[in-house]
């Protein structure tokens, strides 16, 4: 069995009266595409969203490499290697596609106080940010405003920032939410060239895309963990299958 | 090219403010050598404010507190006798940027509407700290007791050489935001503008990129403070007042914002058509008003966006 990546101890969160994540323990492991299932409202965004450190809980630890991190800051956790997409995509608009992803790249490029040069003419970090817009398929399109692109391209435009990053956990929030059935499948093949090499925490609706990539599952409802396992072993479940998948699974 | 467009009006419309001293001689009209350094003044003030609203979104009003800053730091130094004008440019280009260092630190943790009134906050506190200096003229300011003296180089008492004094900052201030924007630097701080969330996710913590901007920005309008008060050869507190700073805000969304000319554009589009209108009648400012509301509403991109390749940057 593969070492532990990312630890969630017994993390809770709370909105007012409702529990949005109740008592959370959960393990992914380095190297495997671990996915979070359940219903609308179940608490997915705001696990990631503590995992990212946008959201602090209010008890309860996260330890990544070893190492405990939940009091670091968003951009601190960025820096340890944990990069998140948004389910409603997040973006610079008013930037060309290479620029988003540029900015990425000179995220971890060191300090930024380089108050001279023009950052457009770097080749450090345009270089770097032109592959990765290649191997995302955006290569074509890295001159045009991300406002301007497709709502799928804007998706795949994400994903590259946050690879762009060179992190060693990728949470993603529904990666492919909105996209037409071809861009959803190759948004999913794409994925799937990563298995095994990069560490993926995967929030999805799309079953399909969830029993193709994942390797586990964790099944959320209510806040509340109520299965972790392989896919066959989560579509065995009657609990789960009960609470979400139904009958068609 | 766009950006081909954009450097070309850049540079006519420098090519005509260095072509105002000797077309007012010719004109026999004076005047104009005043007011257009003025304009320039204020453009290199508004400049400074567009650095940190329109690339980085903070909204300071308060951005009269370092024209005063400069202002009172080249008065006091005089008053003392000291008219050396390397000490007193140096002097305001160093408690502006403290100032502003001291309040960007608390105000750029707030944002928003606190944000607004933090930075009011701070410039009225300095507005009645004018005030209370019974020293240097109080409520009714003083006159300076001397233009600013460049030993060798300028005297600031001559009219023409403080005029291309006025236009060599200015210039110097657009090459510098120029080159500030599209550093790696103004990259974080334009992201920050853009997606704040995005921008901590991908490992940038803003506050300390917008905190440096805020004081360069400081220290700029400094530096405009300090050829305002040899402009006026008065000071008052007055130069820190709230309507001080709107007037400079409204420069920059006139001009329009996060672009590299807008300011420049804002200034003398404001303080021409003032000038215009004081000529033909005393009720010019029931003018003013929807003339400047209606360029608001229609320029989306302020003047700037009316000029070839004078909108936004890419
Ligand atoms: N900032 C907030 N304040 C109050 N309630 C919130 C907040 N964020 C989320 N919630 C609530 O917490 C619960 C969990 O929301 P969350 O967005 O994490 O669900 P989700 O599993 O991601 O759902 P979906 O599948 O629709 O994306 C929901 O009931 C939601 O309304
Ligand atoms: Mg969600």
């Amino acid at each position: 069995m593969s070492e532990t990546l990312l630890a969630v101890e017994d993390l809770y969160k709370a909105f007012g009266a409702l529990k949005a994540t109740d008592h959370v323990t959960l393990e992914v492991r380095a190297g495997e595409t671990h996915a979070i299932i359940g219903p609308n409202g179940a608490g997915k965004t705001t696990l990631i969203s503590q995992l990212s450190g946008t959201l602090r809980p209010d008890s309860g630890r996260i330890r990544f490499g070893g190492e405990d991190i939940t009091r670091l800051s968003a951009p601190a956790r960025s820096h340890k290697g944990l990069a998140r997409s948004f389910q409603i995509t997040s973006i610079y608009r008013d930037f060309s596609a290479l620029d988003n992803v540029a900015l990425a790249v000179q995220a971890h490029a060191g300090h930024s106080f380089r108050f001279w040069r023009d950052a457009r003419g770097d080749a450090r970090l345009r270089d770097p940010a032109r592959a990765i817009l290649d191997e995302v398929g955006l290569g074509a399109r890295a001159g045009v405003l991300a406002a301007n692109l497709a709502h799928g391209e804007q998706r795949q435009l994400e994903v590259a920032m946050v690879l762009a990053t060179r992190p060693r956990l990728m949470l993603l929030d529904e990666p492919v939410a909105g996209m037409g059935v071809e861009e959803s499948q190759r948004m999913v093949q794409f994925l799937a060239r990563f298995k095994g090499r990069q560490t993926i925490v995967l929030v999805e609706h799309d079953m399909d895309a969830v029993f193709s990539l994942a390797d586990r599952i964790s099944v959320l409802v209510y806040g509340r963990v109520i299965a972790t396992g392989t896919p066959a072993e989560i579509r065995a479940n009657p609990e789960v299958r009960n609470a979400y998948l139904g009958e068609e699974a | 090219m766009p950006r081909r467009g954009r450097t070309l009006t850049i540079v006519a419309l420098l090519a005509l403010l260095a072509a105002v001293p000797p077309l007012a001689a010719l004109a026999g009209q004076p005047f104009y050598l005043d007011l257009f350094r003025r304009v320039m003044i204020f453009a290199i003030a508004a400049l400074s404010l567009n650095f940190i609203l329109g690339y980085g979104g903070m909204v300071s009003f308060g951005h009269a507190a370092y024209l005063g800053i400069g202002a009172y730091a080249v008065g006091i130094l005089a008053y003392h006798g000291v008219h050396d004008g390397f000490a007193q440019f140096a002097l305001a280009i160093g408690a502006s940027a403290l100032v502003a260092l001291v309040i960007g630190a608390i105000s750029i943790r707030t944002s928003g509407l606190y944000f607004i009134m933090i930075t009011l906050a701070f410039t009225q506190m300095l507005f009645y700290l004018g005030i209370s200096l019974e020293e240097y003229g109080g409520d009714d300011g003083m006159r300076l007791a001397g233009r600013s003296v460049f030993a060798g180089l300028l005297d600031l008492r001559d009219p023409m050489p403080f005029y291309y004094f006025v236009f060599a900052i200015l210039v110097a201030c657009l090459y510098l935001v120029h080159r500030l924007v599209n550093s790696r630097f103004g990259m974080v701080l334009r992201a920050s503008k853009s997606n704040e969330g995005r921008t901590r996710s991908i490992g940038f913590s803003p506050y300390p990129y917008r905190l440096a901007a805020f004081v360069i920005a400081g220290a700029m309008c400094g530096v405009a403070g300090a050829l305002f008060v040899n402009q006026t050869a008065y000071l008052t507190p007055a130069f820190m007042s709230w309507t001080r700073s709107g007037e400079i805000m409204f420069m920059v969304i006139l001009g329009g914002m996060s672009t590299l000319i807008g300011p420049v554009l804002g200034a003398a589009g404001l303080l021409l058509l003032e000038d215009l209108l004081q000529g033909w009648t005393e009720h010019w400012q029931i003018i003013l008003g929807p003339i400047l509301v209606l360029v608001v509403l229609f320029a989306k991109r302020g003047l700037a966006g009316l000029l070839p390749g004078g909108g936004r940057d890419e």
